[in-house]
């Protein structure tokens, strides 16, 4: 917008570490969206009466993994401490959480904005736990608070940037490479509408020019990547109407209201609820070994941002098509696995009919890249048809229908359906002088200067061929038999 | 069999091994004399006859089969009574902790510590009182009615383990569990003349006991003799999974064998007699030092200077982790729950009905050390000052073997006479607590009697994991002496 005032936006981002055990117990983490409320309920994330916490080994390397890729400084030492506060879904009174010496600090990850890359601050990574989930129900006219356990001490890994986001479409994307590096690491399937990843923007404005910081206000309950967008976006305006009618901006925390597209007030920190933090004496100072620090490292994947600047050098793809494919590491492999096993198709060609036709047929079904009924090397030889002839562009989205479809092998589809493209031509030539002749008025007037009539005459030459001739092939043909006519 | 209650553990184990006993007349002595003397004493909040008598049975049918088949491995304490303190969880048995907010709560799991005493074969006899979750020096804290000191029905056994030590004090067990925040298995031992073992943080699973202050919370034992208090600890220390605090490699620390104490040195901290020790204690406590030395140890005055703030410190940190340990009470999930409206209202009934106004008082002073704008000048203060606390021992045991000084200021004092004053019943923990902020063993061992005929004790403590170091010394105090022996006339 062109504004006055520039937005100061910091993200905070709780992300579930999608171990196979709890934080502090060794209860299963399960979907708490579906199922059975307290079927992963144990006495010690029920907060029962002389219960211990016990680090679970797996979430603390699922969050170096995070901290690493964020090129995070890792405390080898860090602490976990305990926030107090009463509520039914923290069964403890208690949560889990790491205060004052997180397990890693100052870290960057690079987004795109309008005025091209900017490298965000990441302030902190901390491990913490989840809590339960309530819900409310009315039964006999009296009304209930149900409480459900099974999300209750599920690992949490929390990510804070620094306020450095000054637009909503660098807020998004910003959202999104957070999203794309916790799913390359493989902690977190980046799901919003579960809560597996939940995104809590601080926004506040300040005069364009201005350094100081304006009073912010966090913004809650966001589940989906459109609904932050919208959020933020509402939550500037209302600033901007607000200082601009002379009010000041409260600090507090609003609740995005998806339905009505506005946020209301959850509670003021004006209030701050005084969470008493002190080091949790039940566990020890959380020690990781630098060697293991490396070793994590060294495992590592290839990140979006490096494969990105890879594909465009070593594939020559447009950046907009890289960002495409790496934001999921599943695309990026699969299209890397399609591009080594092709034959004659080239890297291009193969990003064209990944991020064209078969990222259409996936979204219209909603399938991911895992649930594909063919591999990397059928779309790798369905390339190769097209790019020796063998088949034109309309018979290879048939096969690759077929493909998803059904899964198959493309040279046997082809065969099978008989789409093998027609570039006889003796054939060709015939079928063009039948529709020049069939068609003697349009003939007359592409000639006349109607030029887009020759799109028609292509059509039925086509229909002709029961879209199996080969396009250029056709074009040539109705061409020069046309200037020969007007001759 | 009469007298089987006179056994001490050691020796009914010895008898039930070779079957001059079985552990079915052994159990049933002892719910014969809880049910004498129990309602007079109070020691017992809950008796489990039915159980204890049946695993007494399956002890027993345990050791007859091993009689005929010859051999095979018998568990270390098979057929062996044990009372266990009230903040303990056995699974099935209810856990009070002494408080009315768990007036009804029996846990479905068992504390780590009693777990590992079940699987050696022993039999629970029931759950024993204590000061409302451990936090008191009396039992009168207790929101079950005060425990009486068998010594003098008039007097209280000492706390917050004092249903433990009247039980075994009275005979009404032979070795009971207790628990050490800040002295609750010492004083109550001294006061009740037993040999108790506040054992090293991390030494023994703290997962089951319910918590009062995380980092000064131990399980130990109340005994008559360090014999038995040492059987106990064999089976039940050790790294738990369940307990990340516990350490999975103790050193092994010299100790000496048998009568001789040669070589031992002694540090007697200067500290430790000061004004408001009465004379009396004071002079079972010398007594008690030279009979040692006589042994052959050579004690040597040392000095713990920053000891007088273990008490200001103790009373930051240990309310201040209660006050976190015991949010969970708040009527939602179990305990106590008084019905309202309004959830903060709910909260707020059923944690003042079900808390007394000890518990209280911590959770505010704990929530205070803890609030934000405070915490620097209280919390983080006496973190500072443990550690120096903490370093006044690591640097007196360079120098010497064990400490020796009184477990106590006096002798059991009067049911009541602290009643309005929580100062003055937080100074009887003066010199116990200490040990807890630096995480050391602790042992008291009974040292002589008043001219009240009322018990002395002597405080014995030692570098981390010197547990066994400090029983053994205390065996080779008790084979010359035999104040340990003596009852009281019920």
């Amino acid at each position: 917008m062109a504004s006055k005032y520039q937005p100061v936006i910091g993200l905070e981002v709780h992300a579930v570490l999608e171990t196979r055990s709890k934080m502090f117990c060794a209860c299963p983490v399960v979907d708490s969206t579906v199922g059975e409320p307290n079927i992963a309920v144990c006495p010690i994330c029920a907060g029962m009466p002389g219960m211990l916490p016990v680090i679970n080994e797996a979430a603390v390397e699922y969050a170096l993994r995070v901290a690493l890729a964020l090129n995070c400084t890792i405390n080898l030492t860090s602490i976990f401490a305990r926030k107090s506060y009463f509520y039914p879904d923290l069964p403890k009174g208690f949560q889990i959480s790491q205060y004052e010496q997180p397990l890693a600090q100052n870290g960057w990850l690079t987004i795109d904005t309008v005025d091209g890359e900017q490298r965000v601050a990441i302030r902190r990574v901390h491990i913490e736990e989840d809590t339960g989930k309530l819900t409310h129900v009315e039964r006999d006219g009296e009304r209930y608070s149900l409480v459900d356990l099974n999300r209750s001490g599920v690992p949490l890994l929390e990510i804070v940037t620094e306020p450095e986001l000054h637009s909503v479409e660098a807020v998004r994307n910003c959202a999104y490479a957070l999203r794309s590096i916790l799913r390359y690491v493989g902690v977190n399937s980046g799901n919003l509408e579960k809560g597996l990843m939940r995104i809590e923007p601080n926004i506040s404005i300040r005069p364009v020019g201005s350094r100081e910081f304006g009073t912010r206000a966090e913004i809650k309950n966001l589940n989906s990547f459109r609904s932050l967008e919208r959020a933020t976006t509402y939550e500037l305006a209302r600033q901007e109407q607000l200082v601009e009618a002379g009010g000041a901006v409260v600090q507090q925390t609003l609740g995005w209201d998806d339905a009505r597209g506005t946020t209301q007030a959850q509670r003021s920190k004006e209030v701050a609820e005084d969470y008493r933090y002190f080091p949790e004496p039940d566990l020890p100072p959380l020690v990781v070994e630098k060697a293991w620090v490396e070793k994590i490292r060294k495992g590592l994947p290839e990140l979006p941002q490096a494969r990105r600047e890879r594909f465009i050098s070593k594939y020559g793809l447009k950046a907009y098509d890289a960002n495409v494919i790496v934001a999921e590491r599943e695309v990026a492999d699969f299209y890397e696995a399609a591009v080594a096993a092709a034959k004659t198709a080239d890297a291009k060609l193969i990003a064209n009919w990944l991020t064209g036709p078969l990222f259409g047929l996936m979204n219209e079904a909603g399938v991911e890249m895992g649930d594909l009924r063919f591999g990397a090397k059928q779309l790798a030889a369905l390339c190769d048809q097209v790019a020796v002839g063998k088949v034109n562009a309309a018979g290879a989205r048939e096969v690759l229908g077929v493909l998803f479809a059904e899964g198959g092998s493309p040279a046997s589809i082809i065969k099978a359906r008989g789409l093998q493209q027609i570039s006889d031509s003796g054939q060709l030539a015939a079928w063009v002088g039948e529709v020049i002749a069939a068609h003697p008025k349009q003939s007359a007037d592409y000639l006349a200067g109607n030029a887009p009539l020759l799109n028609f005459l292509f059509g039925q030459v086509m229909q002709k061929a029961g879209g199996k001739a080969n396009p250029a092939a056709v074009r040539d043909e109705l061409q020069a038999q046309l200037s020969k006519l007007g001759k | 069999m009469s007298g089987l209650h006179e056994l001490s553990a050691k020796q009914a184990l010895a008898g039930l091994r070779a079957g001059k006993i079985s552990s079915v007349e052994l159990t049933r002595a002892y719910l014969e004399r809880i049910e004498q003397h129990n309602p007079r004493l109070n020691a017992y909040l809950y008796v489990s006859a039915e159980s204890a008598l049946q695993a007494a049975a399956a002890a027993d049918k345990q050791y007859a089969k091993a009689r005929r088949s010859k051999g095979g491995k018998l568990p270390a304490l098979l057929g062996l009574p044990i009372a266990v303190k009230d903040v303990l969880a056995v699974a099935g048995m209810p856990a009070t902790c002494g408080s009315r907010i768990l007036e009804n709560f029996v846990p479905s799991y068992t504390a780590t510590s009693v777990q590992r005493l079940l699987d050696a074969g022993v039999v629970v006899l029931g759950k024993t009182n204590t000061d409302e979750f451990a936090m008191g020096s009396s039992t009168e804290n207790s929101a079950y009615g005060v425990t009486r000191n068998p010594w003098d029905e008039t007097r209280v056994p000492g706390g917050s383990s004092g249903g433990s030590a009247a039980a075994v004090a009275a005979r009404l067990a032979p070795v009971a569990l207790g628990t050490d925040t800040g002295g609750s298995v010492r004083q109550p031992a001294a006061f009740c003349g037993l040999t108790g073992l506040k054992t090293t943080y991390g030494r023994v699973s703290r997962y089951g006991l319910v918590a009062f202050g995380s980092s000064l919370d131990t399980v130990g034992v109340l005994a008559r003799d360090a014999a038995d208090a040492g059987l106990i600890l064999k089976v039940m220390g050790g790294y738990d999974p369940q307990d990340a605090t516990t350490v999975e490699k103790t050193p092994k620390l010299e100790k000496p064998s048998g009568r001789s104490l040669k070589g031992l040195k002694i540090g007697v901290p200067k500290e430790y007699f000061i004004e408001g020790l009465s004379a009396e204690v004071e002079n079972g406590v010398r007594e008690g030092i030279r009979q040692l030395e006589a042994l052959g140890a050579k004690a040597v005055p040392v000095s713990l200077p920053h000891t007088e703030y273990a008490l200001p410190v103790y009373y930051i940190i240990a309310p201040a982790e209660a006050s976190a340990n015991l949010a969970r009470f708040d009527g939602v999930r179990y305990g106590l729950r008084v019905v309202q409206d309004d959830l903060i209202e709910m909260f707020k009934r059923s944690r003042g009905a079900g808390f007394g106004p000890e518990v209280k008082r911590r959770i505010m002073i704990g929530s205070y050390a803890l609030s934000a704008g405070y915490y620097d000048a209280y919390y983080g203060q006496a973190q500072k000052v443990r550690a120096l606390i903490r370093r006044d021992f690591d640097n007196v045991f360079k120098k010497v073997d064990i400490i020796a000084a009184p477990s106590t200021p006096s002798t059991a004092f009067r049911i009541g006479a602290h009643g309005n004053d929580p100062l003055e019943m937080y100074l009887e923990d003066v010199f116990t607590l200490p040990a807890n902020l630096a995480g050391v063993p602790g042992l008291c061992v009974c040292a002589g009697f008043d001219g009240q005929g009322l018990p002395i004790g002597l405080q014995m403590l030692g570098p981390h994991f010197a547990d066994e170091r400090l029983l053994a010394v205390a065996a080779a105090y008790q084979k010359v002496t035999d104040w340990h022996k003596q009852g009281p006339a019920l």
